[in-house]
């Protein structure tokens, strides 16, 4: 077989493990096709051609064994790896090396995984459509003048344009499952704590989380195989036992409850999506899944919550970049709080200072009360929503993203706007749950649609089953961008 | 569902610099008014949350499901302090120190 573009990781596997092709072979051709489309795309920041084609040689040589033994992965460049610049995409880190890898990055490692390259992202996360990167914004293969989404776009970018078979990326808001969905792949944000964060630069610690982006979701259970487990070096990664993620990928989800949060599809949503969306409940119920209504009254609210929550820790996450120890240095300071104002100043991007004012914002004397206890509080009743949808459904279905892809530069002067592109994922997020979007459909002008699944606390494996058993009914998975 | 608070009032420029001024960010004329403008929006909107009945909710800090665990706390190598110095904007390697702009003027 000839390795790459758009084979499945599983196919890959496959391949290598027979013998047909080597590990070597898997990564010139993923390096090649980085090569080919990357100018266009703009999905990586960073190449790591001479480590990954080493280590592909070990994986030939019989070195490193594992799950993922010999598959190209591309990380997203909030993850800190050991030796490979990690830059968040921010002017402030732009010429950091990390000197650890990430938990995340030494568990794909054992498992034989390859790291390739970096990849483009919202600045510290900080997005939905990788437009606030420091390095200009990634491309979406199926329509090159339209945002990928994000902030995880470069990642989304890599698997649907066929440069890599799996990628990382980091969830704080969606931004794993909303370029997932407007790429057209699977992409998978974990119950909270399910994968380690130790080496992730932080955004929102409460609410951060590294997952999967992959061709199916039978890959994003091959790679959550290998991320998931409890982390000696972060106190919230879980002790829960780890599931058998890929033996329960059996196609059969009769019996298995589906809620439909009827009040948030009366939020705007494109009728492309609406119309993809109710196709794919039709397609989970011929399967035998039952379709419930539900009522999820806070979800809603998410959004407010979120932004409150979430900008409130990063202001505190990012006080760290002061331009002591690392990073970015003002050279125009005479003394200590002009070099921090101004390091800050000119190393920070317009989205970063922005989310890092609200955040003081809140914090602040006299509003802590009104807006951050709020949010907490807020926080708490969407949490119970879903507690109480898991009594009657064992996964809440929604779309991934209201609209598909948007134009580059359509939303950069409405803030506001590009926020509430997040409706239907941030709730996850707040309430720590597990969440998969497969792709089930694209517009008319080939712009793909994601489906969401939301599942109980560590029940990853359901939402991979069902995401697994749709992809058998269904080939939206199998299309591909023409490039 | 009752309003409890009435904070949603339009940010100033004033707000706008003291709030930069506690983050250590210093805004152009620019920055300022545009802050001004879209951090109202995004308070305006977020606002809606103040309607509803909290009174008897605890606040959710986080997710974590289970018990979260303590580990030994053994002591194991750190980064050596040349690792540590790599990334510095302005070492001073031969103290093993990072050098900052003079503190006091």
């Amino acid at each position: 077989m000839t390795a790459l573009p758009f084979q499945t990781a599983r196919q890959l596997r496959d391949a290598l493990s027979r013998r047909e092709v080597s590990a070597v072979e898997v990564c010139r051709a993923s390096l090649a096709r980085i090569d080919d489309t990357n100018g266009r795309l703009n999905a990586f920041l960073n190449v790591a051609s001479d480590r990954a084609l080493a280590r592909a040689a070990e994986v030939d040589a019989g070195k490193h064994s594992g799950v993922l033994a010999g598959l190209p992965i591309a990380v997203k460049d909030n993850i800190s790896t050991r030796g490979i610049g990690t830059t968040a995409a921010s002017r402030m880190l732009q010429h950091y090396v990390p000197p650890y890898n990430a938990t995340a990055i030494d568990r794909l490692e054992e498992a034989g995984g390859i790291v390739i390259g970096k990849t483009n992202c919202d600045e510290f996360a900080m997005g939905s459509s990788t437009e606030n990167s420091a390095f200009g914004p990634s491309r979406n293969p199926w329509d090159p003048e339209r945002i990928p989404g994000g902030s995880s776009g470069g990642s989304a970018v890599a698997v649907a344009a066929g440069m890599a078979p799996l990628a990382i990326g980091s969830d704080t808001g969606g931004s794993i499952r909303q370029p997932a969905s407007l790429c057209g792949i699977a992409g998978l944000k974990p119950t909270y704590g399910r994968v380690s964060r130790y080496g992730l630069i932080a955004f929102a610690s409460s609410l951060d989380c590294i997952g999967p982006l992959a061709r199916t979701a039978y890959d994003a259970a091959l790679a959550l195989t290998a991320l998931a487990g409890p982390d000696p070096r972060d106190s919230t990664a879980s002790q829960a036992p780890v599931g058998d993620y890929l033996t329960g990928l059996t196609g059969d989800i009769r019996g298995l409850r589906l809620g439909v949060p009827r009040n948030m599809l009366e939020q705007a949503v494109d009728a492309a999506v609406r119309q993809c969306f109710h196709g794919a409940l039709d397609t989970l119920r011929e399967r035998g899944a039952e379709i419930v209504d539900i009522e999820l009254p806070y979800a809603s609210y998410a959004i407010s919550t979120y932004y409150f929550v979430a900008t409130a820790e990063a202001s505190s996450n990012l006080a760290r970049f002061d331009g002591v120890r690392y990073g970015f240095r003002t050279d125009t300071a005479s003394d200590l709080k002009e070099m921090y104002e101004r390091t800050r100043s000119q190393g920070f991007g317009p989205e970063v200072k922005r989310r890092i004012m609200l955040g003081t914002y809140v914090l602040s004397a006299g509003y802590y009360d009104a807006y951050y206890l709020k949010a907490q509080k807020v926080r708490t009743l969407v949490r119970r929503d879903y507690e109480r949808a898991f009594d009657r459904v064992d996964a809440v279905a929604m779309p991934t993203s209201p609209t598909p892809a948007f134009r580059i530069g359509e939303r950069m002067e409405d803030p506001l706007q590009l926020y509430l592109v997040d409706v239907f994922t941030v709730s996850a997020n707040l309430a720590g749950l597990p969440a998969l979007s497969v792709p089930c459909g694209l517009t008319p002008a080939r712009l793909p649609i994601g489906l969401q699944m939301t599942g109980r606390p560590f029940d990853e494996a359901t939402l991979l089953r069902i995401g697994d058993a749709y992809e058998r009914d269904t080939n939206w998975w199998k299309e591909c961008p023409d490039l | 569902m009752i309003a409890f608070w009435a904070v949603a009032q339009k940010l100033t420029r004033q707000d706008v610099e003291r709030i930069a001024s506690l983050a250590r960010l210093e805004l152009t004329d620019r920055e300022k008014d545009l802050f001004v403008r879209q951090l109202t929006e995004v308070l305006e909107y977020a606002e809606q949350i103040q309607a509803i009945d909290t009174s008897d909710v605890p606040p959710t800090s986080q997710v974590v499901s289970g018990q979260a665990t303590d580990r030994e706390d053994l002591p194991a190598p750190s980064l050596a302090n040349t690792e540590a110095l790599a990334n510095a904007p302005d070492p001073a390697s031969k103290a093993g120190l990072f050098r900052v702009p003079r503190v006091i003027g």
